[in-house]
């Protein structure tokens, strides 16, 4: 379906090309050919590539951004299925890997972004955690990410390097899915991202922990192979890694690399 | 009547495609299968644990299901009441609700700050993140399909015997117990087995409401969710698992109803 809609704006643009040329004016300044870029990235880039997205588009008339965010093994799942996508953004160097071992990365994947687990609470913290020790204590009720997804992975790292050992009540299939917990009150404790807990507002409290600097997930950003419009699509890519694209990364709480 | 009527030649062909869109999915996943190494797929520790907690919560459903939905079969099938009626289509809401819905609707309802978990909680009880949430979710879900399937079957059974024996002066809970059910136990039969797949099959309340956790939480819908991540073939090996425990149940009710007729 996706593949059609290409076709059809493709077939526009080119008819759109035939008209200008067969009017004759020649006086016009060349204006770029419609492109249609689509951004495959991590589901925790959503505030963050919407706004960046928006401003490419400013900033390069002609130029149309779609995003599909989704976790990062899922996207790179699909782009292995032949997925039409110009650009992905992962949150984590291992599904980039995945990637470029697939053979579907054109050039060098950059690191754009960094970020670092953080414990969420609910408002009023009633528990009463402040270090992450206290995630320990047997009355708490702890969330956290199934080691099977990035997020779970940091966890599992963290928990090592501390040398504790976390019994949670629940292991969520996302980093998403732990906040829910946490913002709903079901669970005292979760570990999120920071940019997690910078999203939710007042819904949480962030609490920082020291152990958390020890294991700093990258997202690195590459072009891929089977884009049409692969120029356009390393220009997104450099412009995400921008001084630019970095005041928004560091807005939305993410560390650079 | 000499002929049994039968359609127009032409709905073959929509028909086949139908047949087809609903059985190739499911042979493509029988051949993505790698089946030299599904004993070992199914039986690793968190594929065991995952079928044993989801066995044991929807065979659990599946008597709450009876104890609940029985009566309520009844009542529904056997009283004229007009605000009963009116009742009806809310009560089987859940079977075209996404269970998601269903989830965050027991969360509301039973949650740490839901409208009766919160007093739960001060007594002391906590559901959330235990098994009993799962069974719950469960229940939700499954309970409209044995309500529906057993109600059609009082109403196709009709009142007749039960009338006779009333004349004949047998008390209400005799006529039930002697009477009416066993006319309907084929019906019955077939709705707590239908329960009982739409109990193993649940997923979206159970994530929502219940958590993950594997031999507490982790039924096996959710085990393959999750292994979806970092195994596709033990999640495909554990949905085929799934399909043929699904296959079983709908070929017992098939069966169930071809000898009703």
């Amino acid at each position: 379906m996706k593949k059609f809609a290409i076709f059809i704006v493709a077939v526009f643009a080119l008819l759109l090309g035939a008209c200008s040329t067969g009017t004759g004016d020649t006086n016009e300044p060349e204006k770029v050919e419609d492109v249609n870029l689509t951004v495959f990235a991590a589901a925790s880039l959503k505030s963050t590539f919407e706004e960046l997205g928006a401003q490419f588009e400013k900033d390069n008339p002609g130029v149309t951004v779609d995003f599909n965010f989704a976790g990062s093994s899922d996207l790179v799942a699909q782009i292995q299925d032949g997925a039409p996508a110009d650009v992905f953004a992962s949150a984590d160097v291992k599904n980039m890997d995945k990637a470029v071992a697939a053979d579907v990365v054109a050039g060098e994947p950059v690191l754009f972004a960094t970020n670092v687990l953080q414990i969420a609470t609910p408002p009023n913290n009633p528990k009463k955690i402040a270090t992450f020790a206290d995630l320990a204590k047997p009355d708490v009720k702890l969330v956290i990410c199934a080691p099977q997804v990035p997020c779970g992975n940091a966890t599992v790292q963290v928990a090592e390097k501390a040398g504790i050992k976390l019994s949670p009540v629940s292991e969520e299939q996302s980093v998403t899915d732990v906040l829910g917990k946490v913002r709903s009150g079901e669970a005292d404790a979760g570990l999120v991202y920071v940019t997690d807990v910078t999203s939710a507002g007042d819904d949480v409290l962030g609490i920082e922990f020291p152990e958390s600097a020890e294991v700093v997930n990258e997202y690195p950003i590459a072009a891929l192979k089977n884009s049409k419009n692969l120029k356009v699509a390393q220009a997104f890519a450099a412009f995400i890694a921008s001084p630019e694209g970095q005041k928004v990364f560091k807005a939305a709480g993410f560390g650079q690399p | 009547m000499s002929h049994p009527s039968r359609p127009p030649a032409w709905t073959w062909i929509p028909a086949a495609g139908g047949a087809l869109f609903l059985g190739v999915p499911l042979v493509a996943m029988a051949l993505a299968t790698e089946w030299s190494q599904f004993w070992e797929l199914i039986t690793s520790d968190s594929s065991r644990a995952a079928l044993l907690l989801s066995i044991k919560t929807a065979t659990a459903s599946t008597v709450v299901c009876i104890v609940l939905g029985v009566p309520l079969a009844l009542v529904l099938s056997r009283t004229q009441s007009r605000l009963l009626s009116s009742f009806r289509p809310l009560l089987l809401l859940p079977l075209v609700l996404p269970p998601v819905v269903g989830g965050m609707a027991l969360l509301a309802t039973f949650g740490r700050r839901g409208l009766l978990g919160q007093h739960l909680e001060t007594l002391g009880f906590t559901i959330a993140f235990s098994t009993i949430a799962v069974v719950m979710a469960q229940v939700f879900v499954s309970l409209p399909f044995l309500v529906l399937t057993l109600e059609g079957s009082l109403r196709s059974a009709g009142k007749q015997f039960e009338e006779i024996a009333a004349t004949l002066g047998a008390g209400p809970s005799t006529v039930l117990f002697r009477i009416t059910l066993p006319l309907v136990l084929p019906g019955l039969a077939a709705g707590a087995i239908l329960a009982f797949a739409r109990a193993l099959g649940e997923f979206g309340a159970t994530i929502t409401f219940a958590g993950s956790l594997q031999g507490v939480t982790r039924t096996l819908p959710l085990e393959i969710y999750l292994q979806r991540e970092t195994d596709p073939n033990a999640a495909i090996a554990l949905s085929m698992l799934l399909v043929v425990l699904a296959a079983v149940v709908m070929y017992t009710v098939h069966r169930s109803q071809e000898a009703r007729t």
